[in-house]
């Protein structure tokens, strides 16, 4: 069975990552590992927004497996999610807290809006990453082919604000659920 | 409605735009499409039916604005929200002016495009249910408008029940403003078809190449003029009911096109060529004597005989005498709710002149004339001059049938004697039995 391959980008908490993986594994009945990619994330900057843009990681982290996969078939990923610590946009809108293929195989998250800190409260590790942890099931689940749901406390109902993310469960609900166990089935997974 | 019923079109010129935009509405189950410019969008809105549309207002060729209008020109009920770089007071006016939901500018706050997108969307849905509701409301709490009790209306109404459970092509036949719609209408909301809608074509009202478009649709192009394609009234009346007034007088190649389309309910609009289906029940109406222009070969025989398979004929109001007075109270009582005037009915000179009074316009003429009367009347109650017929009634003479001459007569000898019928009988040199089978015949009542 194909891993699925987490990406620390630029300078992403390490830890914060690694604690990722075992729950991932456990919601995607999947082995995930961490990979490290060489790449600079300056490339991904815009300096008229002070922005990441994610649209473009993306792209670059899909040219990474298409070269993978002319070189050798072997230690190809079944989806890829990168962390970054950065803040995050797509060109139309003010900043996301990530992004991901729908029905495809790359993902990004970043962790910069789900921080206490920013907003000016005391900050909290446990709380920014748990809600890590639900925006990287959010976006893998996209990779899956689901859409956002209308549970408010299924982990695909969509959340625009850092404290919409604590509302819901880091699961799927019973019909997110089923649509992932197919595409994790139509995966090979 | 599941989303991905609901259709959501983004315009815009960059294509990373599009990709963004479109990308975000696909994730929460859209269904999503995009057009780089105006004339895109415009064909992608033909080939399929949009509930919501992204336009930047900055597009190279037609701009935003323009779009908006075009869209706004082929289906008002689609939603638009304006997309501009920059927050201009003065753009946003335009666009809020030419009937754009909302604008916002970029880069957008996601969580306002999600609630402004959701909040359309609903509002949307609101007013298509609103408007469903209230058509339903108001045709099962309507009350019958056919208004009257005289022997001849009942007669009506037991063919209108009559035919209205049926599935029959029903031809009204009356004078002009006997009130062939509102049978049509009464038809109609008293059959299954009447959660569907009743479309009216007013046949005599239209040349040749106009109504059969109104009445077929067309395509884009069929025409000069014809820049969108239009859903003609036939297949706007599908599931419901197609009322072809003033039938009478429809062109000889309309009436083919009728025929066929009511024997095979198949269509196809001017300029196009796919056949449609619509599946609709037809009633007519006509004031001209149909069997004359058979003959004169004005109108189609076996159309006729398509048509005329069930008739409900409409008496003229002057062979309803007795519901004059009746119809009369209900245009005060109407006018009166309509005008904001406190009018309570008619003096006895009024409802003299009223009663006595020939009609040729029938209720229509009625009605015109209480509406007039309600207008310039300033009282509590309408008095004979305010009414528009007292030149008309007595100069009235030439044309008007010999009964209704002798009726008038009659009744203006009997007001001269006080109602002394000997009296009467010898100024009318008739006999006195003959002069009550007369008062009986014409309904002549004395006045309290």
């Amino acid at each position: 069975m194909r891993p699925i391959h987490v990406v620390p980008l630029g300078d992403a908490d390490r830890t914060r990552v690694e604690n990722l993986c075992g729950p991932l594994a456990r919601v995607f009945r999947a082995h995930v590992e961490i990979r490290e990619v060489s790449c600079d994330v300056e490339f991904f900057f815009d300096h008229v927004r002070v922005q990441y843009n994610s649209t473009k990681i993306i792209d670059f982290l899909q040219r990474d497996i298409a070269r993978k996969k002319t070189v050798s078939g072997d230690g190809l990923p079944l989806k890829v999610l990168a962390v970054s610590s950065e803040d995050l946009f797509i060109p139309i809108l003010t900043y996301v807290f990530g992004e991901a293929q729908l029905g495809g195989e790359i993902a990004v998250v970043s962790y910069h809006r789900l921080q206490n800190e920013r907003y000016g409260l005391r900050p909290d590790p446990a709380l920014a990453q748990s809600r890590l942890l639900k925006e990287s099931i959010h976006e893998l689940g996209h990779t899956f082919g689901l859409i956002h749901c209308s549970s408010q406390e299924c982990v695909m109902h969509t959340s625009t604000y850092a404290e919409d993310i604590d509302l819901k469960h880091d699961a799927f609900c019973p019909a997110c659920q089923e649509v992932l166990q197919s595409g994790l089935h139509s995966s090979g997974a | 409605m599941n989303k991905n019923e609901i259709g959501i079109l983004v315009v815009d010129d960059e294509l990373i735009v599009r990709e963004s935009l479109s990308k975000w509405f696909r994730e929460d189950g859209f269904r999503v499409d995009a057009a780089e410019n105006a004339a895109a969008a415009l064909k992608k809105l033909q080939g399929g039916s949009w509930n919501l549309m992204l336009v930047d207002i900055k597009m190279p060729g037609m701009d935003g604005i323009e779009l908006l209008q075009r869209v706004k020109e082929i289906d008002k009920n689609i939603v638009v929200i304006i997309i501009t770089a920059f927050a201009s007071v003065d753009t946003a006016v335009k666009a809020l002016k030419d009937g754009a939901y909302d604008y916002i500018t970029k880069p957008i706050d996601p969580d306002y495009l999600d609630h402004l997108v959701e909040k359309a969307i609903r509002q949307q849905q609101l007013t298509a249910e609103n408007l469903r509701l209230k058509e339903t409301v108001t045709e099962l709490s309507t009350p019958s408008e056919i208004i009257g009790d005289s022997a001849e209306i009942a007669k009506v109404l037991e063919l209108v029940d009559t035919v209205a459970v049926t599935d029959t092509t029903v031809l009204i036949r009356g004078e002009s403003g006997t009130g062939k719609e509102l049978v049509a209408r009464a038809i109609h909301t008293r059959s299954a078809r009447k959660y569907f809608p009743l479309v009216t074509v007013n046949c005599g009202a239209m040349t040749e190449t106009l109504l059969e478009s109104e009445l077929f649709g067309h395509e884009r192009g069929a025409f000069t003029g014809a820049q969108y394609r239009r859903k003609g009234k036939v297949e706007l009346a599908d599931g419901g009911t197609l009322f072809l007034d003033e039938i009478g007088n429809i062109d000889t190649k309309t009436q083919m096109d009728l025929l066929r389309v009511l024997e095979t309910k198949q269509f196809t609009r001017v300029g196009g060529t796919e056949v449609l289906r619509s599946d609709f029940r037809v009633i007519c109406a006509t004031n001209r004597d149909l069997e004359k222009a058979v003959k004169e070969g004005f109108f189609r025989e076996d159309l006729y005989y398509r048509l005329n398979v069930f008739t409900i004929p409409l008496p003229p109001l002057r062979a309803r005498r007795g519901d004059i007075a009746r119809l009369a109270h209900f245009f005060v009582e109407k006018y009166s709710a309509a005008m904001n005037k406190q009018v309570r009915g008619f003096s006895p000179e009024a409802m003299h002149a009223i009663k006595a009074y020939d009609w040729p316009g029938n209720v229509r003429e009625l009605e015109n004339a209480v509406e007039r009367a309600m207008v310039v009347t300033t009282g509590e109650v309408i008095e004979k001059e305010h009414l528009p017929l007292h030149t008309t009634a007595s100069t009235r003479g030439n044309g008007k049938r010999l009964e209704d001459m002798e009726r008038q007569y009659i009744e203006s000898v009997l007001r001269e004697t006080g109602w002394n019928v000997s009296r009467s009988a010898a100024i009318l040199d008739i006999d006195r039995v003959t002069l009550y089978h007369k008062i009986e015949k014409y309904g002549l009542k004395r006045e309290s």
